[in-house]
């Protein structure tokens, strides 16, 4: 049997408890439908607020956080998340506004999306912006169908292949499978860079485009990236850029201008977000001219211009080609659109740019410190983050182990086995709201556990050892398949 | 405003570890025309003042708990949240955490969507559930690629309800323009037809049947005669649903759904103008390989602890790329822990209090409704929370004389049903009370 450190929910349930009440009726009391239509018994938990408040907290302090520590996931961009942001996501203005009322009475949520798609447009140099797409895949979806219908429009059918290089995230791939379209897979070169001439050979007239990751997975910048952009293009494919690692390039240099025809943002990552545990997440999704008119539609506009003494008229509008919808109504404004809102006006232009400068110098004086002590199989100067193997000759410790063991110093492993074109792969990204003492100790720690995986090997094999909870059996869980926790004996009908 | 902890000394020592000389020296790579564009941006504005500037473009909205009473539904819905939720919610250790890759340290977020797997399956009636999607569109979007998926292409079929919400039906043709499929249910002119009309549809060709429940009229229904039509077809039959109205009625499980899915922001989150939201979907067990999203099982560390693992990876994306079922890469984590706070501390009794407050509510409201001259209810069948009100004029013109008596009626048919222009979808709420009820009465007694 195994030890339970914190119940569930359901175990900690007993029937007749209560937490919070609701007010008595104040209309006359009318019959229920027929039993037929009534469920016979709901199996839900019975507690006081105080178990609840106990619970959830013991939970909390199970988990990691960047608010707890550093949290160095490459990809991730795990930076910290101004408190501020969680006040003016929580105005009531914003809390109680309904998705459906008139436009007339929500013209401060509208406004602020119209400032937020002018934003996004002047930040990345693309003609159009929705703010619908609620997570970067489903932004990548969106991008992917805007390529499929800008073909459809022109009658050029033939077009099923989309390139995308071997360093690419696995959401790429998938958001071209939903689509039935197929995947050719371009490599990287020896500095990582899209292989060009790889890249020439693939391009033809059954091109869809490209998906490109840049600064790429391996936190490179493509040092090739116009010719890259002028090959697709070529050929008539169109260019998309996964946004994923954005924050490296705001106020350095705006993907529109390199010629991306479309690329979609993680305002979780860049626009500080909290990840909320793996969501929710908001992807809005910038593209050029000549795929304006395939956005998703609604779109904020103006519907009356303003003058000098009234404020515009902002409501909805449609492409004219548009794709259809995304989602049920206008993207995820509260959590995502208010904060990364919020965020945006707190930094402007030069504040944005010094993110950006600050996410590649932490990169890189991690890089400087460990270079000698890791293997970094594409050395160069890195963008926001840089990949490094974890692992050693003679030494059967592997990136893996190195990751556990870093817990017992108390910090967030970096991303492991990816990107998958790396033996051992361990992407690190440190963000720029870490400071020089973090780095320096985490620096030392990665050092320190080098040094250990040659004379006590066990202590990474067995590891993490200080934590509440040691490695997990993960043939188990998929074996068993237990996913769920009724225990229909506490319940009474 | 910088949150950068880095001090100009540091930053000098820092980069002469690099190796360079400035920070503008790290960006070479960049081609030289295109570096350092100038941003045309409003300057950065400090704590203070961007805290007061938010402030100000938030009241210039009109809310429905300050200055609006709202019967609008359709979708999103107005409840009471209680305070416990957002306190946990706000939890950093909750907020500021990623998605629980590595589960020695992310045991906090793994038993908390294990616990609201749980609370969805017994909810729906149904056997397993994910982590969450991104909304109840997106998650009705992902019940037709399961199905798609369960059938290898082979059946390309959908019978659609003409009386699931249009928004969910309009998200369903973007994400399936791909797959080559046909729709047929909801075409124009029979959208008051009962689902006994969509059973002489379903044919051996049909992947997928989709339902609301209680439909998008409020209307609500047995399923299980078209569930068992559906069934002897080989046909996989999909529910629509909301959960407040599941505390009390039938479970789609009950029926013999095949998925259930739906949109769980009545369960303890905002309306938030529309999102984030919390797509819940549930399926059999025999379905969980096919299904997108992520999921949580119980397993043992090293130690026997009780603990909590992401499982059946292989299906994903970063395993699977091109093959994957779904793209899908996030939950809606966060929201997940809100709504199954939002359960445990107001607990089974609580939830039959709220959903028996809506039941009361909106029958009182249309029964007084239907008293004035010249409205009345629009549908004999039974109903939960909501209605559609048949009105004497236009429903555009009811609401908007509501409005200028600040009152959101409902929600005006005729947007998405051409020919339905005196149909008033009015939603009731326990956050409605009898004087907002009597206050709607009496303005369209006066109309």
């Amino acid at each position: 049997m195994a030890t339970i450190i914190e119940p569930t929910i359901f175990e900690l349930s007993s029937p007749g408890r209560r937490g919070v009440t609701m007010p008595a009726s104040d209309v006359p009391t009318v019959d229920l439908p027929a039993k037929d239509f009534l469920r016979s018994e709901l199996p839900l938990p019975e507690l006081a607020e105080v178990d609840v408040v106990r619970h959830y907290m013991k939970l909390s302090s199970f988990n990691y956080s960047v608010d707890g520590g550093f949290y160095p996931l490459g990809s991730c961009t795990m930076k910290y998340n101004p408190k501020i942001n969680e006040d003016t996501c929580r105005l009531p203005g914003f809390l109680f506004t309904h998705p459906l009322q008139p436009i007339e009475t929500v013209q401060g949520n509208l406004a602020l999306m119209y400032e937020m798609q002018d934003w996004l447009k002047e930040i990345s140099g693309f003609a159009g912006v929705t703010l619908q797409p609620a997570a970067g895949a489903h932004g990548e979806f969106t991008g992917v169908l805007m390529m499929a219908a800008y073909h459809k429009s022109r009658g050029d059918t033939k077009r099923t292949r989309m390139l995308i290089p071997d360093a690419a995230h696995g959401t790429n791939p998938a958001s071209v499978g939903m689509l039935g379209m197929s995947v050719v897979t371009i490599p990287s070169d020896s500095r990582g860079n899209v292989d060009l001439k790889a890249l020439e050979a693939a391009c033809d007239d059954t091109v869809v485009g490209m998906m490109l990751t840049n600064p790429n997975t391996l936190g490179m910048f493509d040092e090739n990236i116009e010719k890259v952009i002028k090959l697709v293009q070529g050929c008539g494919g169109l260019m998309y850029g996964d946004g994923a690692n954005l924050n490296a390039l705001l106020g350095i240099v705006r993907p529109g201008d390199l010629g991306f025809d479309v690329m979609h943002f993680n305002l979780h990552k860049t626009f500080s977000v909290p990840h909320g545990g793996g969501g929710p997440g908001s992807g809005p999704v910038g593209v050029s001219q000549r795929l304006a008119d395939f956005l998703p539609s609604p779109l904020v506009g103006i519907i009356e211009e303003g003058d000098d003494e009234t404020a515009p008229l902002y409501g909805f509008v449609n492409p004219k080609n548009s794709i259809g919808r995304m989602k049920a109504f206008h993207g995820h404004f509260g959590g995502g659109l208010v904060r990364s809102y919020t965020y945006i006006l707190m930094h402007g232009p030069d504040g944005l740019k010094d993110i950006a400068q600050y996410a590649v110098l932490n990169a890189n004086y991690l890089q400087a410190r460990l270079r000698g002590t890791y293997r970094i199989p594409y050395d160069r100067i890195c963008m926001h983050e840089f990949v490094m193997e974890g692992h050693f000759e003679g030494s059967d410790v592997r990136a893996l182990d190195i990751s556990k063991r870093l817990m017992d110093y108390d910090f967030h492993p970096p991303t492991n086995y990816f990107p998958l074109i790396v033996p051992e792969a361990l992407m690190i990204e440190p963000t720029e709201t870490e400071n020089k003492d973090t780095l320096d100790r985490f620096a030392d720690a990665l050092i320190k556990i080098a040094e250990e995986a040659k004379s006590q090997p066990d202590l990474l094999h067995n590891a993490p050892s200080t934590t509440q909870f040691g490695r997990m059996d993960e043939v188990k869980a998929a074996r068993e398949l237990v996913l769920c926790c009724w225990l229909p004996e506490n319940y009474e009908a | 405003m910088t949150y950068i902890p880095i001090s100009p000394q540091e930053r000098d020592a820092m980069l002469k570890t690099v190796g360079v000389k400035t920070l503008d020296d790290l960006f070479e790579a960049i081609p030289a025309k295109r570096r350092f564009p100038k941003l045309d941006l409003p300057p950065a504005l400090t704590e203070m003042e961007a805290a007061a500037h938010l402030a100000d473009m938030a009241s210039s909205n009109e809310n429905v708990r300050q200055d609006l009473i709202s019967f609008l539904g359709a979708g999103a819905y107005n409840h009471y949240v209680p305070s416990v939720v957002d306190h946990m919610l706000r939890r950093g250790e909750f907020y500021t955490a990623y998605t629980p890759y590595q589960p020695e340290i992310s045991q906090g977020t793994l038993q908390a969507i294990f616990e609201y797997q749980s609370l969805m399956t017994n909810l729906t009636g149904m056997e397993v559930s994910n982590a969450s999607h991104y909304d109840g569109a997106t998650a009705t979007a992902e019940a037709v690629n399961l199905a798609y998926a369960q059938y290898r292409g082979k059946r390309k079929k959908i019978v659609m309800s003409p009386s699931v919400n249009p928004q969910y039906r309009a998200v369903i043709r973007t994400y399936s323009q791909g797959m080559g499929l046909t729709e047929v249910g909801d075409e124009a002119g029979n959208h008051e037809d009962g689902p006994e009309v969509l059973m002489s549809l379903i044919d051996e060709a049909t992947m997928l049947v989709v339902v609301q429940y209680p439909d998008f009229f409020g209307r609500i229904y047995d399923y299980k005669k078209l569930i068992d039509t559906a069934h002897e077809k080989g046909a996989l039959v999909c529910v629509v649903a909301n959960p407040t109205a599941l505390i009390l009625l039938k479970t789609p499980g009950e029926m013999g759904a095949d998925i259930v899915v739906g949109e769980a922001q009545p369960f303890g989150i905002p309306l938030w103008y529309g999102g984030p939201y919390l797509g819940f979907f549930t399926t059999k067990k025999s379905y969980v390989h096919k299904m997108a999203g992520r999921l949580v099982g119980e397993t043992v560390d090293v130690r026997g602890n009780r603990s909590y693992v992401l499982t059946l990876t292989a299906r994903e994306q970063h395993i699977k790329r091109e093959r994957a079922t779904s793209n899908i890469c996030t939950n809606q984590g966060l929201l997940a822990l809100g709504c199954s706070v939002y359960m445990s501390v107001l607990g089974r009794q609580g939830l039959q209090e709220v959903a028996n407050l809506c039941y009361q509510k909106a029958h009182y409201a249309a029964a007084e409704l239907s008293k004035i001259d010249g409205f009345g209810l629009c549908h004999p069948e039974p109903f939960f929370h909501e209605f559609v009100l048949c009105t004497p004029k236009p429903a555009g013109e009811v609401n908007q004389y509501l409005l200028d008596h600040g009152v959101l009626g409902g929600y005006d048919l005729s947007t998405d049903y051409p020919d339905m222009q005196n149909h008033l979808l009015v939603a009731v709420t326990e956050m409605n009370s009898r004087d907002e009820i009597d206050t709607l009465v009496a303005l369209l007694k006066e109309m």
